[in-house]
């Protein structure tokens, strides 16, 4: 099937949802970061957060993940033998990648999680406080479980976009999904066949997603009263 | 430092990839909404003949990347043997037009969903009334359902907006000398990428507040009896 790409295009399958599934990781770990100090007292942090999210929402990921990518690379370059080393070192298009989303969706993130925070009722953190908790173990225990109800279907759409932004990475020479039925196509001479095969299998992976996420939103919704209209 | 003077002797390349960025943003836009909007009342519609198959091509084009999009149709469509024997082939095998008809098919599956989202909220109370004053579909869509949903759309779609112009910025791939090419041209030429793609950043930072605020006067112009009351 597939004049025998198929194999070809499922590990290029795999690179992709490995990129999305690790970006997704420092972009969680960024937007909760960003979200604490956006609500934060301090003006400093607030500011910080805010100029990272106004930022990075209005320059395209591509910008990002060239600057990243060639930029990383350059400053790779002028700082190596400075530290000592003698080789050239090549950044890793793996990593420019996942670090640039993962850097990219943090700022989405935080924008979801704050307004997942400022959900949950101010009387539930205040309760924590009085019994002595301290400011993590309230967040942890008590903001935490009780957020992530309310910030399912903002991070679905983040998600969803995500994904289809890591077809992006083909760009800057990892070989993904998008990079492969490049690939195949040229061989065969047959692109209409295979960007067809890839862009049905990113609608498999988010349909998945979608499905999983609406299953773990029910899950984290249990015993929350459904208002009957 | 960054160096400066590469950036002030570039800024006529990146001056011309702002009007191909804008060019490509609102045509692809206009005709967006052109075809987002009669799809948007079949969308919204409860015949499920008239429903089901814009469902399906807005989750389509929803569902996969822009960039797959436009692969398809640039270097896709040229597989096929009655394509490039047809009076269209022309204009498909430009980059320029590619990529416009890739952005226009993409944005009109999102501002589909959009306007068919604010059709289907509209309060029931509005709905009946007209139906009580004898309007007929036709005029009840054209004075009622439609001008609502339209204003009731803006927030949502200049979200939408601003992810367009983002999005127009793959164009670059296929050869066209956007903002994003211009920077890539100026790192190819220079090897100072830094200096290249801050300057582009900022060029679309600043198109992006521009945007932003225009919609802000279009809120307070057209969504003014929904703001709070102060």
């Amino acid at each position: 099937m597939l004049q025998g790409f198929l194999p070809s295009l499922i590990e290029g399958a795999v690179t992709t949802l490995s990129v999305a599934v690790c970006s997704l990781l420092i972009a969680v770990m960024l937007g909760l970061l960003g979200a604490l100090m956006k609500l934060s007292r301090s003006r400093l942090l607030w500011g910080l957060a805010t100029t990272y999210t106004t930022v990075i929402r209005g320059v395209p990921d591509l910008v990002l993940m060239l600057l990243i990518f060639y930029g990383g690379q350059l400053a790779v370059n002028e700082l190596a033998p400075k530290l000592g080393f003698k080789d050239v070192i090549d950044i890793n298009p793996f990593i420019a990648g996942v670090t640039t989303i993962g850097f990219i969706f943090g700022a989405y993130l935080t924008e979801t999680f704050r307004g997942a925070m400022m959900a949950v009722p101010p009387g539930q953190r205040e309760a924590g406080i009085a019994y002595g908790m301290t400011p993590a173990q309230v967040f942890l225990r008590i903001v935490f479980p009780q957020m992530v109800r309310f910030a399912i279907p903002g991070f679905t759409n983040n998600w969803l976009v995500l994904v289809k932004s890591t077809a992006l990475v083909s760009v800057i020479g990892l070989s993904d999904m998008m990079n492969r039925a490049g690939l195949a196509a040229g061989t065969t001479r047959e692109p209409f066949t295979f960007y067809l095969t890839a862009a049905a299998l990113y609608l498999i992976i988010t349909t998945v997603s979608v499905l999983l996420l609406r299953f773990l939103e029910k899950r984290y919704s249990l015993g929350v009263k459904v208002i009957a209209l | 430092m960054l160096n400066f003077d590469v950036i002030v002797s570039s800024l006529p390349l990146y001056f011309n990839g702002t009007l191909v960025t804008l060019k490509l943003l609102l045509v692809a836009l206009a005709v967006g909404l052109l075809f987002a909007i009669p799809l948007a009342v079949l969308r919204a519609s409860t015949n499920p003949w008239a429903s089901r198959p814009v469902w399906l091509f807005t989750y389509i084009f929803r569902g996969t990347p822009l960039l797959v999009q436009l692969f398809l149709i640039y270097y896709g469509l040229a597989q096929f043997v009655w394509v490039r024997e047809s009076v269209v082939w022309p204009m498909l095998s430009s980059a320029w037009f590619c990529a416009m008809l890739a952005f226009a098919i993409n944005t009109c599956a999102y501002t589909t969903e959009i306007i068919a989202g604010a059709i289907t909220s509209t309060n029931h109370g509005e709905v009946e009334a007209a139906r009580a004053m004898g309007m007929s579909p036709v005029t009840l869509y054209r004075r009622i359902l439609l001008p609502s949903a339209l204003r009731r759309s803006l927030p949502a779609y200049s979200n939408e907006v601003i992810m367009m112009l983002h999005g127009t910025s793959i164009a670059s791939i296929v050869t066209l000398l956007d903002i994003t090419g211009a920077a890539r041209e100026v790192n190819s030429r220079f090897y100072l990428p830094f200096e290249a793609f801050i300057t582009a950043a900022a060029f679309y930072l600043a198109l992006t507040f521009v945007l932003v605020s225009l919609f802000h006067l279009a809120e307070k112009r057209w969504l003014v009896h929904l703001a709070p009351r102060t």
